[in-house]
């Protein structure tokens, strides 16, 4: 319990008079599948962007492995291996899914003059696997642009995996795809995490998603953090369901 | 789909047309000669403009610093360039045949370099800023530097600089300023041509699709930006010496930092060919150029009003550019290694097509 590998505590944010994070502080395990839920609007993805340094914290601290990163800036972060994925699939349009894969290698070692290396045999056998691994093979040589929404976000699940990231931040992973490949994601989502060792943090709104795949859940609400527990005693929690049933 | 070289044949088309032309159209040396400056405009624009996706309003502060840093070089190394500029100065100095070729040959290298120098400064102002703001912010700097060589005394203020007389007949120092210029625009399509096939291009084109994103998968995306500008740079300052020492005459506004001229045809040119694409910078250069020549000649007066009316054109009907319009039209015959897969997967893909639309 105590090998957390991302560490929280009491993260304040607030955007002029609204207070989005007050008090926050949470730990992720290492190796494990943590979720993060909530109503719209209590300020969860707000929280991603302090983790990942898209915006400075007004107090509290954030650690990474030990190491403070609440003062770092958004690369440098994700250098350390400290990656998220955006709740709009966010992609490179107008390149091949080939090449969206190539150029997220992880960018932690580069030097000056790797900026003009070739593309390397390795790395290449390297994003054709794990395009497969994905489903997008057979892709591959498309725009991304021309995908479709679901395969968009399976193609930046596959490019952070290119990364090779210590954590990955995913933001509602299963938001707008078609039911039946949310299966296919979650498991994927699973072979990650017990196959290549990441650690995850997962935001996500849909409760089956979430409690089949995590193993601890924070629940946030009005920017605070209403509840931690596993899965089961979420699901118990009265406070949690009236937040939720609340919001309706 | 990335080479990483040029075609041999198409080295050997360029390398046919570049000495082909003056010989074949002898009247024309001068223009051609403008031509391959105006393809080195294009191309060099496009590495900013077109793959990364920051549009420069400001790539003529380096061909004009070029051309300064030539000038005072190829000045400084035998007199005082303050007395060689004054207005006053009644003298009439003349370079020796050896002293104008060393001087030229070090002040081409200090114009590369001291464009560098520069472009390295500046971005580390200018690309604090992004979109329309880094525009007007380059914009910015092109017009601060045409201000400021135009009222500093020592290198002429607004007067400009008359240059070293090229030793030897106007016949040969139009084919040594042309093949200069061609020899320059091949090494810059060659360069460029091998860029793109490294990471590097690919690394400008993430950041012209998504800086952010590229940003969050630690991409060093000041380190590429910079030296995207510095390599722009450091081509223009060197095209800038060459074309100061072919006009003769240097001034600050018109002719090292002409922000209403050269600095809009560049854009112009990539948009008219293709912007973000290899030979369309190429293509836009021959067809402006030619089309500008044109009405220069034959409705002078208008011309204006024709490069306005080019302009709207463009602007309206026809941003992706006639590469960029083929390579829409005819995907396939651009990236040769995907040619079956890709149509194949293609019919897959119109499936998707309303989906993704909505999702955009």
């Amino acid at each position: 319990m105590n090998d957390a590998i991302i560490e929280l505590t009491n993260v304040t944010k607030s955007f002029g008079g609204v207070v989005a994070n007050r008090n926050v502080s949470l730990s992720v395990p290492r190796g494990r599948i943590t979720g993060l839920i909530g109503p719209n609007g209590s300020g969860k993805t707000t929280l991603f962007n302090s983790i990942v340094g898209y915006h400075p914290i007004d107090s509290g601290s954030i650690r990474f492995e030990g190491q403070e990163i609440s003062q770092l800036r958004v690369q440098e972060i994700a250098r350390l291996g400290l990656l998220r994925t955006f709740q709009a699939t966010r992609i490179y349009g107008k390149m091949s899914c080939l090449q969206n894969m190539q150029i997220s290698i992880p960018h932690r070692k580069a030097h000056f003059f790797d900026m003009f290396a070739y593309e390397r045999q390795d790395v290449l056998e390297r994003a054709e696997h794990l395009l497969s691994f994905v489903g997008l093979y057979e892709k591959r040589f498309l725009r991304a642009g021309s995908l479709s929404f679901g395969q968009q976000k399976l193609l930046e699940f596959a490019m952070a995996l290119m990364n090779e990231p210590a954590v990955l931040l995913l933001d509602e992973p299963t938001a707008g795809i078609n039911p039946t490949l949310i299966n296919g994601l979650i498991d994927r989502l699973k072979r990650a995490n017990a196959e290549f060792g990441i650690t995850m943090l997962i935001i996500e709104h849909n409760m089956r998603v979430i409690m089949n795949m995590a193993s601890k859940i924070y629940c946030l609400a009005h920017g605070e953090m209403l509840a931690a527990g596993s899965p089961e005693e979420i699901q118990g929690n009265q406070n949690v369901v009236d937040a939720y049933l609340g919001a309706h | 789909m990335t080479r990483t070289s040029m075609h041999p044949v198409t080295i050997g088309a360029l390398l046919l047309v570049g000495v082909a032309a003056p010989l074949l159209f002898p009247a024309y040396t001068n223009q051609i000669a403008v031509l391959w400056l105006m393809i080195v405009f294009a191309t060099t624009w496009d590495i900013l403009g077109g793959q990364m996706g920051y549009n420069s309003l400001g790539n003529i502060f380096f061909f004009g610093a070029g051309m300064y840093t030539c000038a005072v070089v190829q000045i400084g190394l035998y007199y005082d360039v303050g007395m060689y500029t004054s207005g006053a100065r009644t003298t009439h100095i003349v370079f020796t045949t050896a002293q104008y070729f060393t001087g030229f040959t070090i002040g081409v290298v200090a114009a590369g370099i001291m464009a560098a120098i520069l472009a390295i400064m500046t971005s580390w102002v200018v690309f604090g800023l992004r979109g329309p703001y880094f525009a007007i912010g380059t914009l910015g700097v092109a017009v601060a530097g045409a201000e400021l060589v135009a009222s500093w005394q020592w290198v002429g203020a607004a007067s400009g600089i008359s240059m070293p007389v090229f030793p030897g007949a106007p016949q040969t120092q139009k084919l040594f300023f042309y093949f200069l210029l061609f020899a320059l625009a091949f090494v810059v399509l060659i360069f460029l041509r091998w860029l793109y096939s490294t990471n590097f291009g690919a690394a400008i084109n993430a950041i012209r699709d998504d800086e952010e994103k590229a940003e969050a998968m630690g991409l060093h995306t000041r380190r590429y930006k910079r030296t995207a500008w510095t390599i722009a740079a450091f081509f223009l300052g060197i095209a800038g010496a060459i074309f100061g020492n072919m006009t003769g005459f240097i001034d600050a506004r018109d002719i090292a930092f002409p922000t209403t001229t050269f600095n809009i045809f560049m854009i112009l040119m990539v948009l008219l060919g293709g912007k973000g694409t290899f030979w369309g910078p190429v293509v836009g250069a021959i067809i402006f150029h030619v089309i500008k020549e044109v009405t220069w000649t034959y409705f002078l007066g208008w011309q204006f009003v024709a490069l306005g009316l080019l302009i709207v054109i463009i602007v309206v009907y026809f941003q992706q550019g006639i590469v960029g319009w083929l390579m829409e039209k005819y995907p396939e015959r651009f990236g040769v290694r995907v040619a079956a897969k890709e149509r194949e997967v293609r019919s897959h893909a119109i499936e998707f097509a309303p989906q993704a639309k909505g999702a955009e």
